[in-house]
């Protein structure tokens, strides 16, 4: 069992906080990060792993004492498609999140207080400048690749748009180039139940009682955008937990219930509220084309080859936006491969249905590696 | 063992040719293609799983439907686009060759030929629907949509417009000089249309 340890960076110190999007500026920001493999001599092998809403810089092997892997273990480790034996693996907690990297929980320099509601709001570009930073603190002047699902493959295919040259390729898998509106729509109604949660206060719970209600059901309604019809049709049916007739009550009889009640509860034990607010927001405002641009025109600059995956059962992130992504791609002569993968998971799929992406992310890295790397 | 056909397309092929191939399945003949004629590929391929293989080798492929994916391409933006053992299983083939001759300086075509000797014997004596072993499919499991001869591929061509620069006749894994709609089990056929490079 390989044990690995997450690392810490700050940068963007006075005088050289980093300037947002909105204009606001922030610094000291502190970067969490982790890295696996190791980085060869030319400096060519460095893969950049980003990671989804709630994930973190942990993506593969063994904190110490812990049970469970990092989130994308099966995809990251010896002779796995982010093959560790050959490419240097880095993985870092975007900026916003509260798992190590400055977020809405860190202490603000300036008061000696949490920053709560005062910490600016973040964007994806904001959170790439960010990775940019850590990339460029190791050395690397240009990636191998840029990989993510979901809210990481939207910062992957934000880096191939504001740091064309710095990336041989990316795999954008599960994502779009811009929140729609019932994206938005579902990341509302999780604000909305975080912000009447009466221990909400403002933001402003840091030290007191946190907003656990409110966290929870927002993390219940996302549970249900992350699944499909068909996964939870076989996960949980109509099957009753604990009886077999109806209570004719409002106690949680539905299996499915009770799972949705347990992801809700343990979610809010490892996730801060705040945080939850502003990494749906960051994904909102996410779009590419600045409101009106041509996404073939947002494209025209990537230079590296792109990979892009969906998923036949995921209505939160349907293949039609991946789709779109490929076409822009194409009108300007990108190398870009696209594969919708046969799944029952929905958006979950990333995480779970390794089958065939691993080989499919697998031998694109290594033809990557070996015509534009090496 | 190199299929006659992908040889043949191969040997049509310029070095360093910008190809497009539409309903590329496992990528077999752009692997060919890149590898022996250093060829910058790309394909298109409806079923994810020939997809993945595809990318297992190393081939970009974007999954979709070569009917009509090709919209995004400016005009002649590729030196070949191939369609081999595609353009009978496409619903709208005017639309789908259309396209093809927009985007690509010369289209390799391959068809089979529903109107060989032994198909014709089979239909004409046994009164069936012919299965020889270049079509190897029963009346209900084909996926042919569309059924034709050599002959009616090359009227097609001069009815639309289309010029055929070039033609290679196959039976058996063999290359016919004569007789083609009777002897040949399959037809490449490499077209471009004059109006398209006014």
């Amino acid at each position: 069992m390989t044990i690995v340890e997450t690392q810490y960076l700050t940068v963007a110190n006075s005088p050289h906080e980093l300037t947002l999007r909105s204009g606001a500026r922030l610094g000291p920001v502190t970067i969490a990060y982790e890295t696996y493999g190791k980085l060869n001599s030319a400096k060519s092998n460095a893969i950049l792993i980003v990671h989804a809403f709630t994930g973190d810089a942990h993506a593969a092997f063994y904190h110490k004492g812990d049970e469970k892997p990092g989130w994308w273990d099966e995809m990251i480790g010896p002779g796995r498609p982010f093959d560790t034996d050959k490419y240097f693996v880095i993985c870092s907690n975007v900026l916003g999140s509260c798992r190590g990297t400055t977020g809405p929980a860190s202490i603000d320099p300036k008061t000696g207080k949490p920053y709560g509601l005062t910490f600016p709001v973040v964007t994806i570009n904001d959170m790439v400048a960010v990775e940019k930073m850590l990339v460029d603190h190791l050395g690397i002047k240009k990636l191998l690749s840029v990989a993510g699902g979901s809210m990481g493959g939207m910062q992957a295919a934000a880096w191939t748009v504001l740091f064309p040259d710095m990336m041989h390729s990316a795999i954008i898998i599960a994502a779009c180039h811009r929140h729609t509106a019932q994206q938005i729509a579902f990341h509302e109604v999780g604000r909305q139940a975080v912000m009447a949660d009466p221990d909400w206060l403002g933001g402003d719970y840091y030290g007191k009682t946190i907003p656990k209600r409110g966290l929870a059901v927002a993390r219940m309604v996302g549970h249900i955008t992350y699944m499909s019809e068909a996964s939870m049709e076989q996960k949980f049916g109509r099957r009753l937990a604990k009886k077999d007739v109806l209570g004719y009550n409002f106690s949680k009889e539905f299996e499915v219930e009770g799972y949705l009640e347990y992801r809700g509860q343990s979610f809010v034990e490892r996730f801060d509220a705040n945080s939850y607010l502003y990494l749906t927001k960051a994904m909102d405002y996410f779009d590419l084309t600045e409101g009106d641009r041509k996404l073939s025109e947002v494209f025209s600059h990537v230079a590296a080859d792109i990979l892009i995956i969906s998923f036949t059962s995921d209505w939160l992130y349907p293949s039609y936006q991946s789709q779109a992504m490929v076409r822009a791609m194409k009108a300007n002569d990108v190398e870009v491969s696209y594969v919708e993968l046969t799944s029952d998971y929905g958006h979950d799929a990333f995480l779970v249905e390794m089958d065939e992406q691993s080989k499919a992310v697998s031998n694109y890295l290594a033809k990557v590696y070996r015509e534009r790397a090496s | 063992m190199i299929p006659i056909d992908y040889a043949i397309i191969a040997d049509i092929i310029t070095p360093g040719a910008k190809v497009l191939d539409l309903g590329c399945g496992d990528g077999d003949l752009l692997v060919l293609l890149k590898e022996k004629k250093k060829c910058r590929g790309t394909g298109i391929e409806i079923d994810s799983k020939a997809v993945v293989r595809c990318l297992e080798r190393g081939v970009s492929v974007a999954q979709g439907n070569i009917c009509g994916d090709l919209g995004v391409y400016e005009d002649l933006r590729f030196d070949y686009v191939i369609l081999n053992e595609s353009l009978q299983q496409v619903l709208n083939i005017e639309q789908a060759l259309d396209e093809a001759l927009r985007v690509g300086k010369r289209v390799i075509v391959g068809v089979p030929n529903f109107c060989q000797w032994k198909a014709r014997w089979q239909v004409f004596f046994k009164g069936e629907m012919p299965v020889t072993k270049r079509l190897p499919f029963k009346w209900y499991n084909t996926p042919n949509l569309r059924f034709l001869s050599l002959k009616d591929f090359r009227d097609f061509c001069s009815a639309k417009d289309i010029t055929i620069e070039r033609t290679r006749y196959l039976a058996n894994g063999k290359e016919v000089f004569a007789f083609s709609n009777l002897l040949a089990d399959s037809g490449i056929f490499v077209l471009y249309r004059p109006t398209q490079h006014l």
